[in-house]
């Protein structure tokens, strides 16, 4: 169930007091810090780092701490071709990130497996872990990792917090 | 009282870096330590295991293989044109090298490869240069922002976009460009470009006197990377590394001066070459290799035949119509264009039967093709005769004996990039 | 010394086993008959005639044809800028030479790449294991007979390997199928 509360906020009412729900204040304090953990592969990793550089700047987002420790994550980006051999990898550090976490899939590689249709590559990234956005391009502009990344801010203001507070969220395996 | 620790580790490479110190592993000093695939430092996914002493290393053993994607198995199911893309991300920071890498390659092997009309030289001589320039600036970035010096990461990765606006108006994409095509280029200088690279050339030497300022007579900096794993003129020779490596160490080997291609003979450049083989000549002979490439670029730009307009309508493609693809005009109004136009379309280049290796001076050393054709418009064997590959198989030789902490440096000083190494 | 007569001086050395020396794009090869005696032609090389460099080591799979694969090894010698090329046959039911390590430590991880790939064994050589592909991979992928996509394998751990989806496009490789040469019609000789 999507929860539509907004934060209401009138300043000649409230004055420097800002009155809302604890769903929405906990949503918009997770969108606005989303911190990633660059899963950089290939070449999309080098897009990656452009993106967090000058010229596209992440940070004004709230992602610029780069953490590549998962257990200080919010969403994985895997930006790359995943082959089997590093698919183990992948996945194992998917599970050591905390929750809430979310995954990007930025690229042509990592969403489908690419070009690359071949014995050594895994066909996308979502056929180990669950997968929030996926961004096409091979390499997909900074400006595309920008806009996927406001997507997500858009899906995490709208997840009910409070409801789930206790649940896991479980891989389905198939 | 010594107790013995056991320390169980399933994979074969862990195992073999303590191979021979059965002894001594047994009273449990050595640690192996898994420097794993997901790693900050390790520029790309590589692997490395290493046992340690204390926090010296004794050992280290690469593990690599993490995007071996089967270009080569790949490559002899497209056809030649088809596959350039594939070279883009080989080594995916200076793309437009690659390009001009594999189509010089296989116009070795139809023998045009020293008949290409002059513009198309030294096109593909700037392309290959701002990509030098380009591969060095993320090489030394990521070398210094792995060694805290973060202000000069975000410094060369504007000068990068530069170079990236530069191949979007030539190509049409940042990174992977695709440019070059067999026999020529994929279309001519768009206008103004010329311009544009002159003007970069004007920012990108204050641009470098800066980043030098930063880091070449840094206390820290010095300290941190002068006399860290020398390589020997003998061992850099050997172990059969390219590029700013082996010319760090001493050796006069540059591909563009000894083997000749394009235009490399009409133009003025000088070859640096470290004295001592460490950390710190390698990165000061990339940094002089930039200065280098400017001069080039200008030089280009000067020398260029048809200037900026290309008023005097000179050729990008060689001008024979089984290669090149024929202009869209005549394709669908005259048969013979039409014909050309299928068969290359479908079938692709064709190629005499025959072997050939071409080397060409990559910024991270020699990226070399050898493709074995039997005929036809697919390769029978293409093999990519990757840089980083064979630089990376020094490391085992060269961390022996230094700390943890110097793992980062040297393999900032290496360059490799994986996406060459695991093809 | 051009790279002619370096050829012709390792054919002086060890006679009948070293064929003539071809051409072709200005590139020198000669083919060694007997894959046991690499080790000492190499030695040759690289101590009387100075290639000090070795650029590559490739193999190529002739399937369907005997003997199976094919060792081509680049030489170079740096000081004098001259190259020369090395081929060895190999047949399939031996699938092994010995190494050139000792020569130059390069070709250790050369021959590892070719014995990950093809599957041809390199004697003497101190670690002859995988590199490319996980320790385990019971497949070599370079083989001819082995298709694009894959065959399943067992990746201890979470991963799986299933066969990548091809829809059966027209570049798509065939185990076992026609090669590139005899699905086109423009490299069909006159007989045909």
């Amino acid at each position: 169930m999507l929860t539509e509360t907004e934060i209401g906020y009138n300043s000649k009412i409230e004055g420097d007091v800002v009155v809302t729900r604890v769903d929405a204040a906990l949503n918009w304090f997770r969108k606005n810090s989303v911190w990633p953990m660059p899963m950089g592969l290939a070449c999309c990793a080098i897009e990656l780092m452009a993106v967090g550089a000058s010229r596209f700047d992440i940070s004004r987002f709230g992602s610029e701490v780069m953490r590549f420790s998962p257990r200080q994550a919010d969403c994985m980006i895997v930006a790359g071709t995943v082959t089997y051999k590093m698919a183990m990898c992948v996945k194992r550090i998917y599970d050591q990130m905390p929750e809430p976490k979310w995954v990007i899939a930025m690229g042509a590689c990592a969403s489908t497996g690419g070009m690359y249709r071949s014995y050594a590559v895994l066909q996308g990234v979502d056929n180990i872990i669950p997968v929030d956005i996926y961004i096409s391009g091979c390499p997909p502009r900074p400006e595309a990792v920008l806009d996927a990344l406001m997507k997500l801010q858009a899906k995490i203001s709208t997840q009910p917090v409070l409801e789930n507070l206790m649940a896991v969220k479980t891989l389905q395996n198939h | 009282m010594a107790t013995v620790q056991d320390i169980e580790v399933r994979d074969s490479a862990a195992r073999s870096a303590q191979t021979a110190d059965e002894l001594q592993d047994m009273h449990g000093e050595r640690m192996v330590l898994n420097m794993g695939p997901s790693h900050p430092a390790t520029h790309g996914v590589l692997r490395i295991v290493l046992e340690l002493d204390g926090e010296i290393i004794t050992k280290a053993d690469p593990d690599v293989g993490y995007l071996h994607r089967g270009d080569e198995k790949i490559a002899e199911n497209m056809t030649y044109t088809q596959f350039i893309p594939y070279t883009d991300r080989l080594d995916y920071l200076a793309p437009l090298a690659n390009n001009v890498a594999y189509a010089l390659a296989v116009e070795k092997l139809l023998g045009i490869h020293d008949k290409l009309p002059p513009r198309c030289q030294y096109i593909r001589v700037m392309c290959a240069e701002l990509a030098r320039i380009s591969a060095h600036l993320l090489g030394l970035g990521a070398f210094a922002m792995d060694m805290g010096a973060v202000t000069v990461f975000l410094l060369s990765f504007t000068e990068r976009e530069k170079i990236y606006n530069l191949a979007e108006a030539i190509s049409g994409a940042r990174l992977t460009t695709s440019y070059t095509r067999i026999g020529g280029v994929m279309r001519d200088l768009p206008p103004g470009w010329l311009d544009q690279c002159q003007q970069f050339c004007d920012e990108f030497i204050p641009a470098l006197n800066e980043f030098e300022t930063l880091l070449t007579r840094n206390r820290i900096w010095v300290d941190r990377v002068r006399d860290l794993a020398v390589i020997s003129k003998e061992d850099a020779i050997d172990y059969g590394l390219s590029g700013p490596n082996l010319r760090g160490s001493g050796v006069e080997w540059d591909l563009r001066k000894k083997q000749p291609y394009l235009c490399y003979k009409d133009l003025e450049f000088d070859i640096p070459t470290g004295a001592v083989g460490d950390c710190y000549d390698r990165y000061l002979v990339r940094m002089e290799e930039m200065r280098q490439s400017t001069r080039i670029l200008e030089q280009c730009i000067k020398k260029i035949p048809g200037g900026a307009d290309n008023k005097t309508n000179e050729p990008v493609n060689v001008a024979d119509g089984k290669i090149t693809l024929p202009p869209k005009q005549k394709v669908l109004s005259s048969m013979e264009e039409l014909i050309h136009q299928f068969m290359l379309v479908t079938e692709g280049v064709n190629c005499p039967p025959g072997e050939i290796y071409f080397g060409h001076e990559n910024p991270k050393g020699e990226l070399g093709f050898y493709i074995h054709s039997k005929g036809g418009g697919t390769p029978y064997r293409l093999k990519i005769r990757a840089p980083s590959f064979v630089n990376l198989s020094i490391v085992p030789k060269i961390f022996v004996g230094t700390l943890i902490s110097d793992t980062v440096a040297i393999l900032g000083s290496l360059d490799f990039v994986m996406g060459e190494c695991d093809r | 010394m051009s790279a002619l007569e370096t050829a012709q001086k390792i054919k002086a050395k060890f006679g009948d086993l070293i064929s003539e020396p071809a051409e072709f794009r200005g590139e020198i090869t000669v083919k060694l008959a007997d894959a046991e005696q690499i080790t000492a032609v190499c030695e040759f090389a690289k101590q009387t005639l100075g290639f000090n460099y070795l650029v590559d080591i490739s193999s190529v799979d002739n399937y369907g044809d005997d003997p199976r694969w094919t060792i081509v090894y680049h030489l170079r010698d740096i000081v004098n800028v001259v190259e020369i090329r090395i081929k060895i046959d190999v047949n399939e039911e031996k699938s092994e030479l010995p190494s050139v390590l000792s020569v130059w430590r390069t070709a250790n991880w050369h021959e590892r790449e070719i014995y990950d790939m093809m599957g041809i064994r390199f004697s003497s050589h101190p670690d002859l294991r995988r590199i490319l592909m996980w320790e385990g991979y019971p497949y070599f992928p370079l083989r001819k007979d082995f298709p694009l996509a894959g065959k399943p394998s067992e990746l201890p751990g979470v991963a799986f390997t299933k066969i990548s989806p091809m829809e059966g496009g027209p570049f798509v490789t065939v185990a076992g199928g026609k090669d590139s040469i005899s699905r086109e019609p423009r490299v069909r000789t006159p007989e045909e």
